[in-house]
């Protein structure tokens, strides 16, 4: 999955998405109903709730993914989240911009609390690019920096 | 239909532009390396943003990013991006007595940014030679990662869905040694038309 992609699963499988950088990779999940989303954020808030690009923004991701995983089968009730990303790559300039990770990764955090959705797990911040996979039915998120450390969550 | 699908034409044309950069930067890179230095322009194209990333190898190659920012008459992100190995030729040449293969340090990411910020600053100078824009460079940031980690700050600016890149890809060829290096140059989506309508309009054969 690319950036600014979304995607969601049904059944045992795997979600991946490469070289997340100030993006942050949101995983929302129903572990009993065997259904999950991967949503490749890019910036925090979109410039209109009708925007053709819902994968790209937090707010219009994480309704996007609630509303394909209920779609596909999903309990409302029963969703969790996992995210990771959310990295300022580059270090020394003092530039608003290269802060965007951040903001991002502030973004999902407020926005899955306003609807309510647990997170399991995340790992955000840094300054390393992060390659991450969720497997199911393990429902681990497993993030991966170019310098080759593993995390799971 | 997409307004910056160029002509062949256009395509040498941008060419053109892409051999002043070169032009000016091997100046620039005689002086800082000593001897003689020459640069060709093995591409210059707009693709999409999307296309940057496979250019330099997928998105999860590691690979060194100097990010430019650019304010004035045109702004946006540029963007240079050399390979692991081309970066540490560079290094061991600008840097004496340093060992190959050592860790970089910060005399290594400053060379970098030095790279980087007179690779853009040549670019920079062409257009502003062609189309008499003004334009002021930031200091360069350095990088070491992820192709795609490092060159996703680059859509932050440029809203638009399909996002052109000026890309201009060159060969530097120093005493025997050969560096591949990339430049790319996002314009802000304000500033996009505006710079690649007068570029297409200032190209002597487009």
């Amino acid at each position: 999955m690319g950036i600014a992609e979304g995607a969601v699963m049904c059944g045992p499988g795997r979600l991946v998405t490469t070289g997340l950088g100030s993006c942050v990779g949101v995983v929302i999940y129903d572990a009993e109903g065997h259904v999950a989303g991967l949503a490749h954020v890019m910036l925090p808030e979109s410039p209109s709730p009708d925007t053709k690009a819902p994968h790209k923004y937090a707010d219009t991701a994480i309704d996007w993914l609630i509303r394909e995983i209920v779609r596909a089968g999903g309990s409302p009730l029963r969703l969790r989240a996992k995210y990771a990303g959310g990295a300022q790559m580059f270090q020394g300039v003092k530039m608003e911009t290269l802060r965007i990770g951040e903001r991002n990764a502030e973004a999902v955090q407020k926005q899955l609390a306003d609807r309510g959705i647990p997170v399991a797990g995340r790992d955000v911040g840094g300054h390393q690019g992060r390659t991450l996979w969720f497997e199911m039915p393990s429902c681990i998120l497993t993030v991966r920096t170019a310098r080759g450390d593993i995390r799971v969550l | 239909m997409n307004p910056y699908n160029l002509s062949a034409a256009d395509l040498d044309a941008l060419r053109e532009f892409g051999n002043i950069g070169a032009g000016h930067a091997a100046t620039a890179f005689s002086t800082l390396l000593g001897g003689v230095v020459r640069m060709s322009v093995t591409d210059a194209r707009l693709c999409r943003f999307a296309e940057v990333v496979d250019v330099v190898g997928g998105s999860d190659t590691l690979v060194v990013a100097v990010y430019i920012r650019i304010e004035g008459e045109i702004a946006g992100n540029m963007f240079v991006v050399l390979s692991t190995d081309s970066a540490e030729r560079l290094v061991d040449e600008l840097i004496p007595g340093r060992e190959h293969g050592d860790p970089y340090g910060e005399m290594e990411y400053s060379a970098l940014g030095e790279i980087g910020n007179i690779l853009s600053g040549a670019y920079v100078a062409a257009i502003s030679d062609l189309c008499g824009f003004r334009m002021a460079q930031s200091i360069p940031a350095v990088a070491i990662d992820m192709a795609s980690a490092l060159l996703d700050i680059g859509l932050m600016y440029g809203s638009g869905e399909d996002n052109q890149v000026l890309l201009i890809s060159t060969r530097l060829t120093h005493g025997g040694r050969e560096i591949q290096a990339y430049f790319f140059l996002l314009p802000d989506f304000q500033s996009a038309s505006k710079l690649f309508d007068t570029l297409r309009g200032k190209m002597p054969s487009g």
